[in-house]
């Protein structure tokens, strides 16, 4: 072997142990990695109870209640399988919407119901103009009624 | 016709025919840049979420790429550098690192404008914004590893090995929001799905990507061309340089 391909041989063998390395380390982190839970994972027991963590899903069309004139509104979380009561005392963000996507940051109390302090909106990657959106959803609403009839 | 590519391996012969490119992508980069940020402004609709605020799409996407694709680029002439011994490679992956940094710092930077108005919140810890940010300390750190060595070859091989050690890093950010429950969204633009955008907003963006790439291309030419002066300004051609100036 000339130098030169011991060389490389060598950089190229260390590039692979590294990155080995890192999906190793980063198979160990996975479940530290997580950013929030679903409801369903909720449900399962699987997010840390008492202690603080996120909650993210789709607010539940039709769930959000203000609290009279105060800040304080609840909410469901859901993931369409499972849903979660939320309460919050605060200013939500603008995009925060019935049957789009939030996380919440906060506890479990014992009645079941998760106390946010933080609300985020967690919103697609879809972008386009209000009429495509407006046209969108009039072909779905029509596609719908099509099956149901 | 057959171009000897190794003429241009030369650090003197790059510098002249780099000084003759960078006008052009100079040029390219500010025409593109006014016709992006003209679609951008008046041409594309409002989005039906965010309405006005997201045209920071136009600034904060091609800087993400940007930040990304320029590490890919400066670890590859690093390791060309380290694995071959030509000295070119590496001063272009040293003179790529600080628009690579610049590119990684606009794409936090209004990413945390963008967030705080849409989110709610101007940073959270989730995988696509720390991964981007261990992306700013790796430029960072290949940088003041650089500036810290005062053999230039030295430096350029402890540089190559930080540079390649982290393009593990750049995977980990693509794919992050794929990976793990992140509050940053999907990719809107991917080369195996169709775009999820209007046509207008998409081709103003990919103008300004397009733009980015000028401004980079200029710009890191610019900076080999003051390192190729730096390293060889005991040499001959550089002397004669010199005295023609005069």
């Amino acid at each position: 072997m000339k130098p030169r391909h011991k060389k490389i041989a060598i950089i190229a063998s260390s590039v692979t142990a590294l990155t080995i390395a890192a999906i190793l380390v980063l198979n160990v982190f996975q479940s530290n990695l997580v950013f929030f839970f679903s409801p369903s994972q909720i449900a399962a027991n699987e997010a840390p109870i008492g202690k603080s963590f996120r909650i993210g899903g789709i607010v539940e069309e039709g769930s959000l209640t203000r609290q009279g004139s105060s800040t304080t509104v609840s909410f469901a979380v859901t993931d369409t399988a499972e849903a979660i009561q939320v309460v919050y005392t605060g200013i939500l963000p603008d995009l925060f919407k019935e049957g789009k996507g939030v996380v919440a940051q906060g506890k479990i109390a014992d009645d079941g119901i998760f106390y946010a302090d933080e609300v985020l909106a967690k919103h697609d990657e879809n972008y386009m103009p209000p009429e495509a959106a407006s046209a969108l959803e009039q072909a779905a609403k029509a596609q719908k009624t099509s099956l149901t009839q | 016709m057959s171009i000897n590519w190794y003429k241009y391996a030369s650090p003197a012969s790059f510098y002249f025919l780099a000084g003759r490119m960078i006008p052009y992508f100079s040029i390219a980069a500010i025409v593109l840049l006014i016709i992006g940020l003209y679609i951008g402004f008046f041409v594309a609709p409002t989005d039906f979420q965010q309405g006005e605020a997201y045209r920071i799409i136009f600034i904060h996407v091609p800087a993400a790429w940007m930040s990304m694709f320029l590490y890919l680029v400066m670890a590859f002439w690093a390791g060309i550098g380290l694995a071959f011994n030509t000295r070119l490679s590496s001063m272009v992956a040293t003179a790529i690192a600080p628009t690579g940094a610049m590119f990684t710092f606009i794409a936090l930077w209004t990413g945390a404008w963008w967030g705080k108005p849409m989110w709610g919140a101007w940073w959270v810890w989730d995988a696509r914004l720390t991964s981007e940010l261990i992306l700013l300390f790796l430029y960072i750190g290949f940088m003041s590893l650089q500036a810290a060595i005062d053999d230039p070859r030295r430096a350029d091989k402890a540089g190559a090995v930080i540079a390649l050690v982290g393009v593990v890093n750049i995977p980990i950010i693509y794919f992050s929001v794929q990976w793990w429950n992140t509050l940053h969204q999907g990719a809107s633009v991917s080369v195996t799905q169709s775009p999820k955008m209007a046509a207008s907003m998409l081709v103003g963006m990919l103008i300004m990507s397009l733009a980015a790439w000028m401004y980079s291309i200029a710009m890191i030419l610019m900076r080999t061309r003051v390192i190729i002066l730096e390293r060889e300004r005991h040499t001959a051609w550089v002397a004669e340089l010199k005295g023609a100036a005069r």
